[in-house]
């Protein structure tokens, strides 16, 4: 099974995690790749339950694995509030300790470790992000 | 997962196992707010044991260092860390904000 729906909530993130490195191993994911592809998907559900979400089980997250060539995909899909990724704010990171917010690095890590990514916003299906990690 | 603290004469050593995350990250800051309140601001955290750091993990590991370091009356070091979680702190740019550790008895002696 490559497609799996997991409830929105955070005790599902390790579940999450199980399932995507199963596949990820599958498709040849060497481990260090396979680590960044299991704390981006963390970082991405972890948005989904807390904004698109606003809170744990207000809704699903669905999770689908595909293998192509030469990278591993991981399709997130999930029915709450869309959102403008540009609009996110980078966090201030470099600033000085005393002066740095800790909040808000999961799109920007997200961005950081996988090769490609892509939100869609439809309607009637919701929010569709795709990951896209090449396989080295 | 577990937390385990050690506490010597000039400092603490905080060692956890398993994921950091939206589940458990809440323990960890516990965990150090428990020694702050103590008057303890000289930690490690031991991290050979940890298998995953989110954002929401580094988040408290940066919170405990403001807490450490205020009135320049201590720090969290981090001791141990994975090569994978080492990485992604790289990665993020957080790495600036710590010092690091392989050697727990060196870094008890340090303080």
């Amino acid at each position: 099974m490559t497609k799996k729906t997991f409830s929105g909530d955070y005790q599902s993130l390790i579940l999450i995690s199980k399932f995507i490195e199963s596949k990820g191993e599958k498709a040849g994911l060497n481990e260090d790749d396979l680590y960044a592809v299991k704390l981006a998907v963390d970082e991405a559900c972890t948005n989904i339950i807390e904004h698109a979400y606003g809170g744990e089980l207000n809704g699903d997250i669905v999770c689908e694995c595909k293998t192509h060539d030469d990278y591993f995909e991981i399709i997130l899909n999930d029915k709450g509030e869309k959102f403008d990724p540009e609009s996110v704010e980078p966090p201030n990171i470099g600033t000085a300790l005393k002066n740095l917010k800790t909040r808000g690095a999961g799109l920007y890590l997200i961005k950081k470790l996988i090769d490609e990514v892509n939100f869609e916003f439809n309607d009637e299906t919701g929010t569709t992000l795709r990951l896209k990690k090449k396989i080295a | 997962m577990a937390i385990q603290t050690t506490e010597y004469k000039r400092c603490a050593v905080l060692k956890m196992d398993g994921r950091i995350d939206s589940v458990t990250s809440d323990e960890l800051k516990n965990a150090l707010i428990a020694l702050n309140e103590k008057g303890v601001f000289r930690i490690i955290f031991n991290m050979e044991d940890v298998s995953f750091v989110s954002s929401r993990g580094f988040w408290v590991m940066i919170e405990a260092q403001k807490n450490c370091k205020r009135y320049n009356r201590g720090e969290l070091v981090l001791a141990n860390l994975p090569d994978k979680i080492k990485s992604s702190l790289d990665l993020v740019g957080l790495n600036q904000y710590f010092s690091f550790s392989d050697d727990i008895v060196s870094a008890v002696g340090n303080f």
